[in-house]
């Protein structure tokens, strides 16, 4: 099941990994899109898989008015701009829990009834439950989308110039911040869809995505930065790993043996397993 | 310029004792223990910010898992007293050296990485060690550990009716810290440090000990968390894993620095002298109703503030001839 965590990194990958633009706020995204997914539950009665779209474009808009109002705003700091980064979006974070907390009340909640939930899917004898078959679905599916987008589109390739060298690009016509916003609404897009799917079987509530955040992080740390298929096979790791560590450790420590193997990694490759950067 | 920086620093060392001297005659006038209980915080926050502005600040490598020495000088202390009935004040030098050498155990590997991986790696290892005591059964696990109450004693540092001596303890630390960082920026260290930071090959080139220097910076840094920590705990008087060792006290500690201003001498008190007395009254005022407003406040503030001033608020007061000495 790691590649609901690549689910959830994939975004992060793209903002995180390719712009190089740390974002602490990223779990709670992943919190919105839950939110949002439930709402369009509660009240239109939209299953959350034909809601995910929707979902997914609301949090494209979001994602470039965050970059557009905050974060371009936090890369032209000429002092300490690793710090700024992370002290405006981790703010930003704050100010989303907040907020989530006072529109929404603290209390969990959960959507109830969908076309996936609790059902489960036997294949070759093994049962798999539906909800996680999807998302491992659509994440494979985001990332190699994701990988031809950066590797084979003008566009994606203008994302990658642009943390190269941003002033080299300006020259040759490309707008700086047209790229990074739309690299950002793009990546909150891809939370979006993963809030989408995990509104199915998790529940819902303003602290929800602090816990899938650094998982993400460490995902994204893990398979390198700069490497779309590192969080790919980064996430696949962080999901076999917790699951072979559930076995042996009592449950509350299975992340031990996630964060174990991150740092096992970076001390034999300081760069993560496939990153450039 | 030596001349300068001579005079600056005699003028900076100054100012700090008549600052201390102020703010140790403040409970004369102060009676409200709320009020009190926001000092004591402050100068705590004072304190732990200074402490991490050693290793993050002067020597740039920044660390967001800093609540892991906190949490093992909190605990260190606490094992120590009620297991064993060492006095907090040993368990307080334990914990402290405990620390500084945990500090210098991570930093082997550790201090190879760069960057994201640095500070991704600094986290992680904080969250192993929440979960680790989390699960500890002997260390109380979840439970954490009550301190006994044996009345009023500066031999145990327990005091139940007045916070005065825990102010002047808070008010100690923040001292402390201040002048060994006072000290540390005119040492051969303090040198190195800034060095590491700015540019570590041609520092090493040049024949600084880049490893060893922020081995240095870690182990101390480490050393006055851990003891900031077990202040912590003696003060509260009851600890979890979550409320020594949890995510927001890493955060907490760099954010008075970050505000302040990241690798100076006043960032951090000014920063904690702002920041955390904000925190709390918003959470006195809005926080009981349980709605986030506390949270929407404080987030739109550091968000307004890391934009505004991403050099911290110190550079307000900087003139033009002094950044080059302090940076």
């Amino acid at each position: 099941m790691g590649l609901l965590y690549g689910l959830i990194a994939v975004g992060l990958a793209l903002i995180f990994g390719l712009m190089d633009v740390t974002n602490f706020a990223h779990g709670e995204f992943l919190m919105i899109a839950m939110y949002r997914s439930f709402f369009l539950f509660a009240f239109f009665a939209i299953d959350p898989l034909l809601s995910a779209p929707l979902v997914a474009a609301a949090l494209f808009i979001f994602g470039a008015v965050v970059y557009l109002l905050l974060v371009r705003f936090a890369m032209r700091a000429k002092a300490n701009a690793g710090m700024v980064q992370i002290f405006t979006t981790f703010g930003l974070a704050i100010v989303m829990r907040g907020l989530a907390q006072y529109f929404f009340t603290p209390d969990y909640r959960s959507i109830p009834q969908s076309w996936l939930g609790g059902k489960t899917i036997s294949i070759a004898g093994i049962f798999l439950p539906e909800p996680q078959l999807v998302g491992a679905l659509v994440s494979i599916a985001a990332f190699a989308g994701l990988y031809i987008f950066i590797h084979r589109t003008d566009f994606g390739r203008a994302i990658e110039a642009t943390r190269e060298d941003p002033g080299a690009v300006a020259l040759v016509g490309i707008d700086k911040n047209r790229v990074f916003a739309f690299g950002w609404g793009l990546g909150a897009a891809l939370v979006g869809l993963a809030g989408a799917i995990m509104a199915v079987f998790f529940y819902i509530y303003p602290d929800v995505g602090a816990s899938f955040a650094l998982i993400a992080y460490v995902t994204v740390a893990l398979g390198g930065f700069g490497s779309v298929f590192g969080a790919f096979a980064g996430g696949i790791i962080v999901g076999l790993v917790e699951a072979v560590t559930a076995l042996v450790l009592p449950p509350s420590l299975k992340s031990v043996g996630i964060y174990s193997v991150y740092l096992l990694v970076v001390f034999i490759r300081p760069r993560g397993l496939f990153g450039s950067i | 310029m030596d001349k300068d920086f001579t005079a600056r620093r005699r003028r900076d060392l100054i100012i700090a004792a008549l600052l201390a001297l102020i703010a140790a005659l403040t409970p004369l006038f102060v009676k409200d223990v709320v009020v009190q209980n926001i000092l004591i915080l402050t100068l705590m926050y004072a304190g732990l910010s200074q402490s991490w502005n050693i290793l993050s600040g002067y020597c740039g490598q920044i660390s967001l898992g800093h609540a892991l020495y906190f949490g093992l000088g909190a605990y260190t202390t606490e094992l120590l007293f009620t297991k064993f009935g060492v006095l907090p004040w040993f368990g307080m030098l334990a914990g402290g050296v405990v620390s500084a050498l945990i500090a210098m155990g991570l930093g082997y590997p550790f201090f190879r990485l760069r960057g994201h991986y640095f500070v991704i790696a600094t986290i992680v290892i904080a969250e192993i060690g929440l979960l680790l005591f989390h699960n500890w059964e002997w260390a109380g696990a979840a439970m954490g550990i009550t301190i006994p109450i044996r009345g009023d004693s500066w031999l145990k540092f327990q005091f139940l009716r007045t916070k005065l001596p825990y102010f002047y303890f808070a008010l100690a630390l923040c001292c402390l810290a201040w002048f060994v960082t006072w000290w540390l920026e005119n040492s051969k260290w303090g040198f190195w440090w800034r060095a590491v930071k700015d540019n570590p090959e041609a520092a090493e080139s040049l024949g600084v000990d880049v490893f060893n220097s922020k081995m240095g910076a870690a182990a101390v840094s480490a050393f006055l968390v851990a003891v900031g920590g077990s202040f912590y705990a003696q003060f509260v008087s009851y600890i979890d894993p979550e409320s020594v060792m949890g995510f927001q006290f890493s955060l907490l500690m760099a954010l008075p620095a970050v505000l302040g201003g990241i690798g100076t001498l006043w960032g951090p008190v000014l920063g904690a002298a702002i920041l955390i007395p904000l925190t709390e009254l918003t959470r006195f005022k809005f926080g009981g109703s349980g709605r986030g407003i506390d949270l929407i406040v404080y987030g739109t503030l550091i968000v307004l503030i890391s934009l505004a001033l991403p050099r911290g608020l110190l550079s307000l007061f900087s003139r033009p001839k002094r950044t080059g000495a302090v940076r």
